[in-house]
C-alpha cells in the first residue's frame, strides 16, 4: 500500500473523507485547526460540504442536523470547544443519530494552554453532558491508529447510530508520520430512519424529546440495551509483552506509546514488564484487564492527567494487586526515563 | 349529490389536536404554514425543525418529517440539514426567546450566510412555557415573573426588533413583520410565510416572517383583550411591514 508522510489531524481528515464523509462543520481551535483547515481545502474536491460555524455550539447542531437527514458528518475540536458541544451531544446521543467527534485534547482545566493532555478522560468516557448516555471513545497512538480508527468510526457510529469519539491530543495531532488508507468500497445506508420527506410514508420524528417519563424511560432503556450490546462487541485493546509481565504498565493513547518505550527499557534492564494499552476508553476492557490482578506484582497506571483512567483501572483490578500511578498534568508530556525512573524507585531498583 | 371540497384541513398537519392554550396564535400560524406548504407542493420533501418553547411539539401537529432542536439552535440544525440534503425544504419554527436570546448567534450567523432555510418567528413578547418570564422582546414597563416591577431599560435593556436587526444583513431574501388579529393580517401573513418559503425555493437565501402574537394565560387576560393589548401596544412597540424582499411577486 502507498504510504504517504501526513499530520496527525490532517490523517484523521482524509481517512473520514475515504470513509465517506461529506460534511464537515466545525470552529477553529488549537491544536487542531489544521483538520478543520485540511476539510476546508479537500471537501469541496470530493463533492463535500465545508462550514465554519459561528461556534462550536452551533457545529454540534450542524452535526444534529445533518445526521439526521442521513449523511456522514464530522466535527473535530480542542478541549473548551468539546465542552461547549456537550449539550449537542447529549441530543445526538439520545436521539440516536450517528455522528464522530474528533477532540484533540490540551492541556486544562478553563483556558488552560495548547500542549498535549489526557484531562477529558472523564467527560469523554463518563458522559460529559447531560443525562444517561455514551459515547463509543477510541484512542489512537499513531497516525496511523488515528486513521484506521477514524474510518472504523463511522462504520461504528452508523452501526450503532452513536455518537464516537476520536480521543487524540496535541502530540499525536501535530506529529507527522508515514501513513496508508485502506483501500474499501464505502456503503452506507441510513434511509430506514433518516427525514428525507415524508413520500409515500408517514411522517418521522428524530428526537430526544418525551414529555411522558413512561416512554423516556422507555427510550433509556432502549439505550442502555445498546450499549450492553457495544460493550460486548466493541471492545478494543493492545497487549505487549505481557505474557510472562509481573509489572504491568496500563496507559492510552500517545502515553500508551512512551509506556512501549518503557517496557522495552525495562526489559534491556531484565525486569518482566509488559503495557496493557486500552484503544477503547468506552467500552473499557474491564475484563481482560482484570486477569492481570493475580499475574503480577505491580500495575503502573500512567496518564496524561491527575488519574482518571486509574479509577478504571481500579475497577477492573478489584485491589487484587497493587496499583500504582504516576501522571503529569496541563500539557506536560512525560518522557520515557522519567516513567521508568519512577517504576524502578517502586519495585527497589536502582 | 356530489360536493365540491373548498375548505379542509391542510395535507400538511397532522390529525393531531393543537394543545394551545386557547386565545394562542401558534394554531393560526401552524395553519398558514400548513396551507403554503400544500400551495407550493412541498409537503413530500419539507422538514420542520421545531425548537424549545411552547412549540416544542409543533413537529408533531405537522404532517412533516421533523426534529426538535436544542434551546435556541433551530437554524443551525436547518443549517445542517440543507448542507447536508441541498433538496429538502427546511423551515424552524421559534419562538422570541429561542430565536432572539439564547439563539442569538445561530440568528444573526444563519441570516448573515443567506442560508437557504425559511423561519417562522412567533414574538409574543413572553417565554410562554416556563411560565411568562421576561423575553428579549417584553415591551418596556411590561410585567412578567422575572420582571415583576416591569421592564426598564436601566435594568433590562430595551426590546429587541429581530427584523431592523437582520434586514442589515445581505443574505436575506425575505424579511417581513406581521400579526394574525384580523382576516387581513391573516392573508398578509400566508402571503409573507409563501415567500419566505419562496426565498429558499428559488436559492435567493433566508426567510423569515415575525408574527406578532398573543399569549392570554401568561399576560393574564382574556383572549380578545390580548388581541386589542397586541394592536394597541406591540404594534407600537414593533412595527408591521416588509423589511426585505427579494422574492417579488409570484407569478
Amino acid at each position: 500500500m502507498k504510504k504517504l508522510m501526513m499530520k496527525g489531524v490532517e490523517a484523521i481528515g482524509e481517512g473520514a473523507i475515504r470513509a465517506g464523509c461529506r460534511n464537515y462543520f466545525g470552529y477553529p481551535i488549537t491544536p487542531q485547526s489544521e483538520l478543520t483547515e485540511y476539510m476546508a481545502r479537500r471537501l469541496p474536491e470530493v463533492g463535500g460540504s465545508f462550514l465554519q460555524a459561528e461556534s462550536e455550539i452551533a457545529a454540534v447542531n450542524m452535526i444534529y442536523g445533518a445526521s439526521s437527514v442521513g449523511k456522514r458528518v464530522m466535527t473535530s475540536t480542542s478541549s473548551p470547544g468539546f465542552s461547549l458541544m456537550q449539550e449537542g451531544i447529549s441530543y445526538i446521543a439520545c436521539a440516536q443519530l450517528p455522528a464522530v467527534f474528533v477532540n484533540v485534547v490540551r492541556g486544562g482545566p478553563g483556558l488552560g494552554d495548547i500542549q498535549p493532555s489526557q484531562g477529558d478522560y472523564f467527560q469523554a468516557t463518563k458522559g460529559g453532558g447531560h443525562g444517561d448516555y455514551r459515547l463509543i471513545v477510541l484512542s489512537p497512538s499513531t497516525v496511523q491508529e488515528a486513521t484506521d480508527l477514524t474510518m472504523l468510526a463511522f462504520d461504528m457510529a452508523d452501526r450503532y447510530r452513536n455518537p464516537v469519539l476520536i480521543f487524540a491530543d496535541g502530540l499525536l495531532g501535530q506529529m507527522m508520520e508515514p501513513v496508508s488508507f485502506e483501500e474499501k468500497e464505502v456503503t452506507y445506508d441510513n434511509s430506514a430512519w433518516a427525514l428525507t420527506g415524508a413520500k409515500g410514508r408517514s411522517p418521522r420524528q428524530v428526537t430526544s424529546f418525551n414529555i411522558d417519563p413512561y416512554g423516556l424511560e422507555k427510550m433509556n432503556m432502549e439505550l442502555q440495551k445498546k450499549y450492553r450490546q457495544i460493550e460486548a462487541n466493541e471492545i478494543r485493546y493492545e497487549e505487549y509483552r505481557t505474557e510472562d509481565a509481573d509489572v504491568l504498565i496500563v496507559a492510552h493513547g500517545t502515553v500508551g506509546r512512551i509506556a512501549k518505550s518503557v517496557v522495552k527499557m525495562a526489559r534491556e534492564e531484565g525486569i518482566k514488564a509488559g503495557l496493557f494499552r486500552p484503544i477503547t476508553l468506552y467500552p473499557f476492557a474491564y475484563e481482560a484487564l482484570s486477569n492481570y490482578g493475580e499475574k503480577t506484582k505491580l500495575v503502573l497506571t500512567v496518564e496524561m492527567s491527575s488519574g482518571q483512567m486509574l479509577e478504571d483501572v481500579k475497577l477492573s483490578l478489584c485491589n487484587k494487586t497493587r496499583i500504582e500511578f504516576y501522571g503529569r498534568m496541563a500539557g506536560v508530556v512525560p518522557t520515557p526515563e522519567e516513567v521508568f525512573a519512577y517504576l524502578k524507585s517502586l519495585i527497589g531498583r536502582q | 349529490m356530489e360536493y365540491n371540497v373548498i375548505y379542509k384541513m391542510p395535507d400538511a398537519l397532522s390529525k393531531k389536536p393543537f394543545t394551545y392554550c386557547p386565545g394562542c396564535h401558534h394554531g393560526i400560524v401552524h395553519r398558514l404554514v400548513a396551507e403554503v406548504i400544500d400551495e407550493l407542493g412541498i409537503r413530500e420533501k419539507t422538514i420542520i425543525v421545531a425548537p424549545v418553547g411552547c412549540s416544542v411539539f409543533a413537529y408533531e401537529f405537522f404532517n412533516l418529517d421533523g426534529t426538535v432542536a436544542p434551546h435556541g439552535r433551530a437554524t443551525a440544525v436547518a443549517t445542517g440539514m440543507k448542507r447536508a440534503n441541498p433538496d429538502l425544504v427546511v423551515f424552524t419554527y421559534q419562538g422570541d426567546g429561542d430565536l432572539a436570546a439564547i439563539g442569538t448567534a445561530e440568528t444573526i450567523h444563519t441570516a448573515n450566510r443567506g442560508e437557504r432555510v425559511t423561519t417562522i418567528f412567533i414574538n409574543n413578547a413572553i417565554y410562554g412555557m416556563t411560565g411568562g418570564q421576561m423575553a428579549p422582546t417584553t415591551l418596556l414597563g411590561m410585567k412578567t415573573t422575572t420582571s415583576p416591577y416591569g421592564r426598564s431599560p436601566e435594568r433590562e435593556g430595551y426590546p429587541v426588533h429581530v427584523c431592523e436587526i437582520l434586514k442589515e444583513l445581505k443574505g436575506v431574501a425575505f424579511l417581513a413583520r406581521t400579526k394574525v388579529t384580523t382576516p387581513k393580517d391573516v392573508l398578509t401573513t400566508k402571503k409573507y410565510i409563501k415567500k419566505a418559503f419562496l426565498a429558499q425555493i428559488k436559492n435567493l437565501g433566508y426567510g423569515l416572517v415575525e408574527v406578532l402574537s398573543t399569549c392570554p394565560t401568561n399576560w393574564g387576560v382574556p383572549p380578545i383583550k390580548a388581541m386589542q393589548w397586541l394592536e394597541h401596544n406591540m404594534v407600537v412597540e414593533y412595527p408591521l411591514g416588509v423589511f426585505v424582499d427579494k422574492v417579488g411577486e409570484d407569478k
